[in-house]
């Protein structure tokens, strides 16, 4: 089991409100992620769900039973820290047994958990060594390790990888993949890097200033946001927002059009605009164009584009594609 | 040139570092050297040659006053001074450290200003309260006002010391399902153990040398060694040497004690500052 609910879950700190009452259902066996800009409190919404944090009002359900006031250790879930948070004066084993033993676990019950943990994560002929001798990756897989001994009923992440180079990130993102399917379960995963929201996610959360703005699956999220901050948070690279008289032809206040969903043409189009640079990925060629009224734009070529400084090109956007948004910021559908 | 003129930068760095310090030390150096002398040269314009040395001085004062009984007094208050105050340190830095409140900063500095009090200015009341409790020359008595008087500075230093500690490694061992207690005992405390040591060495040596209390509030048998030698200095007149030998006896433990230490001293000193 493994049920997550939030009901009107609010935290301020005197005057100042951080999350001003979230509510949400988290399903058994879930992958949901938090994703926002940094301050927009997801982390703090994540510690409220931990229970390192207290909660000003509402309610926090795990499993149908109010956790609200329960201490973090009571509620079932294990964490996994951005700074991995390691015991430094401990050896893995014992920073992996540390719950248990304070669970009053016997020993030899201990040592098989242990051992069953670390061969899983390949900590085994690290398990004598400090936290200090590892390097990123292997503490990363220890906090991870500290985290699944406990067979909790969920695992919240913040921030896991943000502290891992880049190569070492698609690998962890894949393990934690990897152990969601295996584990199946409830996981609440905490990011700022919409990348890793949209490929680990069943389900996406975005947080912006304490609210949610809205929740959904990854491609739900990328094909019908609710809202301008929606559209311009998920997606690589961004996409193109702009109002004026283009936008009045569609009877909105502002029409937004991903770099995908351009097509380009040398000779006719529906906007005329001129090359100012281009990103050559290999695979695709991102082109940052000056579109006239419209503003600048970014267009997505697919694979190798000839791209001159200064060419003019035409635009033309799948009509199917375009999202209408109101003076309100929310989308008109 | 360059590697010239560094070097005579060095050179002169060092005879200055080496004067200052036996300035420093000249007192100390001068009581032991006096201590072994007859009492007659020790009034004399110092022949430090010729001199016929001897440690009578120190039979005396062994024969004339139980120096154990002083020294055994000095440890018992030190040591029990110290492990009360951080008994009640520790918790106290936790909780400024890891779970402020906007008033931390003016708690601390309020205690931080009762140092800068004149003790005498405190000597009545406190001897009378511990006339009418019964406390005047016992140990508890002493080590409770020693335990006051350093308990600013050992909560100040440890509060340095848990700043420099992640509050992620304290919530780790909460979710891991530590008690306050537990969270104290196997994660903090061990963490924060190079501070806590030199927080522990400097407090014994402040309540070692601690002379205003220890005078004012003991005359026998909770008396230190600040007693000791405080009972060659007047009554009886010059006796340069026996005084000296009284200090020498007084000061070498906590000598010794710190040369060993030095290290952790240095680093409890700087209150933090340095990694």
């Amino acid at each position: 089991m493994g049920t997550i609910s939030l009901k009107n879950a609010r935290k301020a700190f005197g005057d100042t409100i951080i999350i001003p009452g979230a509510t949400l259902d988290i399903k058994n066996g879930e992958f949901v992620v938090f994703v926002g800009p940094s301050g927009c409190g997801k982390s703090t919404l994540l510690r409220m769900i931990a229970g390192l944090e207290d909660l000003t009002a509402g309610q926090i359900l795990i499993d149908n039973k109010d956790m609200t006031d329960e201490a973090p250790s009571k509620r079932g879930l294990s964490m996994v820290f951005q700074s991995y948070a390691l015991y430094p004066h401990m050896s893995v084993r014992n920073n992996i047994a540390f719950g248990l033993k304070m669970a009053g676990m016997p020993k030899d019950e201990i040592d098989a958990k242990v051992a069953k943990a670390a061969d899983k994560l390949n900590l085994t002929e690290y398990l004598e060594r400090k936290p200090g001798q590892l390097s990123g990756g292997q503490r990363q897989r220890v906090a991870i390790g500290r985290a699944i001994v406990r067979n909790p009923s969920g695992f919240l992440f913040d921030e896991p990888l943000s502290n891992l180079d880049a190569a070492l990130r698609v690998n962890m993102r894949l393990e934690i993949m990897q152990m969601h399917q295996d584990l199946g379960a409830t996981m609440i995963y905490v990011t700022h890097d919409q990348v890793e929201a949209m490929t680990m996610a069943d389900r996406i959360v975005v947080l912006n200033r304490g609210n949610i703005e809205q929740v959904g699956s990854p491609l739900d999220l990328y094909n019908k946001p609710d809202s301008l901050f929606v559209a311009g948070f998920i997606g690589s690279p961004k996409m193109n927002l702009f109002g004026g008289a283009e936008a009045a032809k569609h009877n909105a206040t502002t029409i937004g059009i991903r770099p995908e969903h351009l097509s380009i043409s040398s000779t006719k189009g529906a906007w005329p605009a001129k090359i100012r640079l281009a990103e050559h990925l290999g695979a695709d060629t991102f082109l940052h164009v000056d579109a006239g009224a419209n503003g600048m734009m970014t267009v997505r070529a697919e694979g190798e584009y000839e791209a001159h400084t200064g060419a003019d090109i035409f635009l033309t956007p799948d009509a199917t594609r375009i999202h209408r948004f109101g003076a309100d910021g929310k989308a008109i559908r | 040139m360059a590697q010239k003129s560094s070097l005579r930068r060095k050179s002169f760095v060092t005879v200055l570092a080496w004067t200052l310090g036996l300035l420093v030390f000249f007192p100390i150096l001068w009581t032991i050297l006096t201590s072994f002398k007859t009492e007659g040269d020790a009034i004399n314009i110092p022949t430090f040659f010729e001199t016929g040395w001897t440690t009578e001085s120190y039979g005396v004062v062994q024969e004339r006053s139980n120096y154990f009984q002083f020294a055994w007094n000095s440890v018992a208050l030190a040591l029990g001074s110290t492990l009360f105050a951080l008994v009640i340190a520790i918790p106290s830095a936790w909780a400024m450290a890891f779970a402020p409140s906007k008033k931390t900063k003016d708690l601390l500095m309020w205690m931080l200003s009762t140092k800068m009090m004149p003790p005498v200015g405190a000597l009545i009341p406190i001897f009378l309260i511990f006339r009418d409790l019964h406390l005047l020359d016992t140990r508890f008595g002493i080590i409770t006002v020693l335990m006051l008087l350093n308990l600013p500075i050992i909560i100040w230093m440890l509060y340095t010391y848990f700043k420099e500690i992640p509050g992620e490694i304290l919530e780790a061992s909460r979710m891991d399902g530590a008690s306050l207690g537990k969270e104290l005992l196997y994660v903090l405390t061990p963490m924060a153990l190079p501070g806590i040591a030199s927080t522990l060495l400097l407090n014994i040596i402040l309540a070692w040398n601690e002379a205003f209390w220890t005078l004012a509030l003991t005359t026998k048998d909770a008396a230190p060694l600040t007693q000791f030698i405080a009972s060659y200095s007047s009554p009886e007149g010059l006796f340069w040497a026996k005084l000296s030998a009284a200090s020498t006896m007084a000061i070498a433990p906590i000598l010794v004690l710190g040369w060993f230490a030095q290290k952790q001293l240095v680093r409890g000193l700087t209150f933090g500052a340095v990694k």
